[in-house]
């Protein structure tokens, strides 16, 4: 069996989490030719509401689109981490924003924890902080390492609006460099 | 000059349906003339209807006719009309059709404007569920879920459909069926919708219950109930309870018709693709 | 020739409708499926068709039973409170014999329920929604890619048979965004309705002494020169109300049996690895991935598990249940709701099989796991 990877994407909803999962299946579909689902769960409370992206990706049809078995967790938020880490793997791969979300001690052993001021980051380094979930793809790209960064690139390009890109470009290349970073601290 | 109905009647269909003296075919004859002096082809109209006994009007000519549920008239008769846009499309019903649980379709119709005729037959009563009241049964009168005379205020039909955009407007009564006729022409000319409140007779279910069980003397009672626009501006607010005030009220052929509208909408996505 | 694409069930659905020649839609915003009119809005006028937002959910069905009558295929697309409003339009179809396809995105309920969640409990509805006795074709696709052919085959069956057509899909399915590969339309049969070839004042709608159990029903092009009548009520050949006794049960009998005389050509389902199995599952719809995900595990470890799956849900395959229930001592039921399909299931199989479940009405779907441990316990 070839590569089966499933993610999860949560938050609050005007964060940009269903825009970050879609990206991530696009890149894997029409750029590498690969199998991709995401199945989003909301609220009608569009702005403020709980969001979860499930983003499964593989070498083969994928028969069941609900992930149960997660490999990589995002989170921006709290209330969502908390109802939707439920189905981590063992070992599987955290990343949260560190302002936003407190990790409980005991989930630090059994996942591999990555905190960043991410929401921050985009406000004040990039510039606008509707950046923060292009920058969560690019430390997701760089923490996976599922995709080509190039391919995530051009799916990128494909959704945000021109006027955009430039800036969304250069968030994009900041998530991969802090994702560097924060491996690097860890010895990875 | 007279008409030959054999030519928009379906003769193999006849007796009608309805009690003698019924204004039903006072109203459908009235249609068929108006039709009859714009030389309409018949392969050029669709009929449409819901559920009660005018509804069953469309059956008896010889057009695209099309029975559908009670108070769904307006929808079909909308979709008709979008997918033969140049076809003529009349829709005959009833008051408690149109205005009670069609009554939704009857506003909607109205604000976008679409171009069809809806023919409101007046009557005052629920006739064949066993003259029950409906939107338009007057105050104080009786019916059989009103034994101690209605409660229930009514619309006032050229009011509604004023305010909820409909571009030609007009009352008549089959107490003065040529006034009738030439509403009605009209309004099948008008591009737009255009509504006709269409008071009518039913000496059976409303007369019988209030003192009017002879065709005759409820046509006659419907006479002297209404007023013309020309008098009615001369009379007082007191004197004017209670009474239909028959006339053109709105003739409007400035408001964007909704057929064009999806027209150009279609334009414009094919210019785009 | 194919397209490969990722969209999502409401989208392919949309799409499968232009494909299948649909030119009239009318709907009402309702959640779950609201992306079928979204993407219908614009794609509409693009093809020539009618795209309309009706003032409500009857008026929806009935414009598009009166689009139907006018020649056109037409189709309308809701959710469980939208489904049930649109009964009595559903019936007129029936009565009437109009083609006309209905999707209903499954959410939860009973009421508002859980308009973002998924549920299989419109199933029931499905089948007897309207008043009457009737016959209905209902499809409950799995996939993506059977969302796009199923509602093809859906206006396929709705013009052949002129009879209402009810897509059922769910929640998940309506939005699962995923990699599809869409065949080019040219692999696709395309079913147009019978035409009248008759002189205009020969034909009537209901003609069956002369032109068989489903008489031809004019399409937009021939429409304009074949005037004829339609109602609800029971009618005779001609299109007209009547109370005959004899007409009316021979009517009645014939409605039904159009559909029920054709079910070779109108039944659909599948077999996965029944052929040794000792335990069969049925499950449809999306529930059904997750069965198939369920039977490959249990397989794995060594537990002889395999699945039959209805595509077409009604009329349900009787037939296949009862030879199945002679062949498993065992049989899963699992759907996304209490119980609804376990009906069918415990009538068809005459008691010959032990039936267990594995239903949830949770607004989640069932996991292949929840499934698995059922396979298991039952196995044992």
């Amino acid at each position: 069996m070839g590569l089966h990877y499933e993610l999860r994407f949560v938050g609050i909803g005007g964060q940009g989490n269903m825009l970050a999962g879609t990206i991530i299946a696009e890149a894997a579909v029409y750029y590498e030719n690969k199998y991709a689902t995401q199945v989003p769960t909301y609220t009608s409370q569009v702005r403020g509401g709980p969001t979860k992206a499930d983003v499964i990706i593989s070498d083969e049809p994928i028969q069941f689109a609900e992930a149960t078995h997660i490999d990589f967790l995002l989170a921006l938020d709290q209330r969502t981490y908390d109802m939707y880490k439920k189905d981590l793997k063992e070992g599987a791969i955290v990343l949260v924003d560190s302002g936003l979300v407190n990790i409980p001690e005991e989930d630090h052993k059994k996942w591999d924890v990555y905190g960043y001021p991410i929401v921050k980051t985009a406000k004040y380094d990039i510039g606008n902080v509707v950046t923060a979930n292009i920058l969560a793809v690019g430390m997701t790209v760089e923490l996976t390492g599922i995709l080509d960064k190039e391919n995530v690139k051009k799916a990128i390009a494909d959704r945000v609006p021109p006027a955009f890109l430039d800036l969304n470009m250069k968030a994009y290349e900041t998530g991969i460099e802090i994702a560097k970073k924060l491996k690097a601290e860890k010895g990875k | 000059m007279s008409v030959d109905y054999s030519k928009y009647l379906r003769m193999d269909k006849l007796p009608l349906y309805w009690c003698p003296g019924c204004g039903n075919g006072t109203v459908l004859k009235a249609l068929l003339t108006a039709i009859d002096e714009l030389g309409w082809d018949n392969n050029d109209i669709a009929m449409v209807s819901g559920i009660g006994c005018s509804a069953r009007g469309p059956g008896y000519v010889n057009f695209h006719t099309f029975h559908t549920l009670h108070g769904r008239a307006i929808p079909a008769a909308t979709a008709i009309k979008m997918c033969h846009p140049d076809m003529h499309v009349i829709v005959f019903s009833g008051d408690g059709d149109m205005t009670a649980i069609g009554g939704n379709h009857f506003i909607h119709a109205c604000r976008r404007n679409i171009d069809i005729t809806l023919i409101v037959v007046d009557n005052w009563i629920y006739g064949m569920t066993g003259g029950q009241y409906s939107p338009l049964t007057p105050t104080g009168t009786k019916a059989s879920t009103m034994p101690r005379g209605n409660i229930d205020p009514t619309f006032d039909v050229v009011e509604l459909a004023k305010g909820a955009g409909a571009t030609f407007v007009a009352r008549g009564s089959v107490a003065e069926p040529v006034m009738l006729k030439n509403y009605i022409k009209k309004a099948l000319e008008h591009k737009g919708t255009s509504v006709i409140d269409a008071l009518s007779n039913c000496h059976i279910q409303w007369g019988r219950r209030n003192k009017f069980g002879d065709p005759v003397k409820l046509v006659d009672y419907i006479k002297s109930v209404t007023v013309s626009q020309a008098k009615a501006a001369k009379l007082s607010k007191e004197e004017l309870e209670g009474k239909y005030i028959t006339g053109i009220f709105v003739d409007d052929p400035t408001k964007k018709e909704y057929t064009q509208s999806y027209k150009e909408l279609i334009e414009k996505a094919q210019a785009k693709a | 020739m194919s397209n490969v694409e990722i969209a999502n069930g409401n989208e392919l659905v949309a799409e499968a409708a232009i494909a299948a020649g649909c030119r009239f839609y009318a709907g009402y915003p309702i959640t779950p499926s609201s992306e079928i009119p979204e993407h219908l809005s614009k794609r509409m006028p693009e093809v020539g068709g009618v795209f309309m937002q009706f003032e409500d959910e009857i008026a929806s069905v009935i414009a598009a039973i009166g689009a139907s009558y006018a020649g056109y295929k037409s189709m309308t697309a809701t959710s469980g409170p939208g489904l049930s409003l649109k009964q009595e339009g559903i019936g007129l179809a029936c009565m009437m014999e109009l083609p006309l396809v209905v999707v209903d995105v499954m959410r939860g309920g009973p009421s508002t329920g859980l308009p973002t969640r998924v549920s299989q409990a419109d199933y029931m509805q499905a089948r007897w929604g309207t008043h009457g006795d009737h016959m209905i074709i209902a499809i409950a696709p799995s996939t993506l890619i059977e969302t796009y052919t199923e509602t093809i085959r859906a206006f396929n069956l709705a013009e052949k048979y002129r009879t209402p057509v009810l897509l059922l899909t769910d929640a998940v399915l309506a939005h699962l965004h995923g990699r599809v590969e869409i065949p080019d339309i040219s692999n696709f049969e395309i079913i147009e309705r019978t035409q009248p070839t008759v002189p205009p004042e020969e034909y009537y709608p209901y003609d069956v002494e002369r032109f068989g159990i489903i008489p031809p029903l004019p399409n937009k092009e021939n429409w304009r020169k074949y005037k004829f009548h339609m109602t609800g009520l029971n009618k005779d050949k001609t299109g007209f109300p009547t109370v005959d006794s004899k007409k009316v049960e021979e009517d009645e009998e014939r409605m039904i049996n159009k559909i029920m005389n054709n079910i070779k050509d109108i039944e659909s389902f599948e077999y996965y690895r029944v052929d040794d199995a000792d335990v069969l599952v049925i499950a449809y719809g999306t529930n059904a991935t997750a069965a198939r995900v369920a039977i490959d595990e249990a397989r794995s470890k060594g537990i002889k598990v395999g699945m039959f799956r209805p595509i077409t849900v009604w009329p349900f395959p009787e037939a296949q249940v009862f030879d199945l229930s002679k062949k498993f001592k065992k049989i899963i039921v699992s759907e996304i709701n209490l119980g609804q399909m376990l009906y069918e299931v415990q009538r068809a199989s005459k008691g010959n099989s032990e039936i267990f479940t594995v239903l949830q009405a949770a607004g989640v779907p069932i996991r292949p796991q929840q499934i698995l441990e059922k396979i298991e316990e039952v196995s044992k």
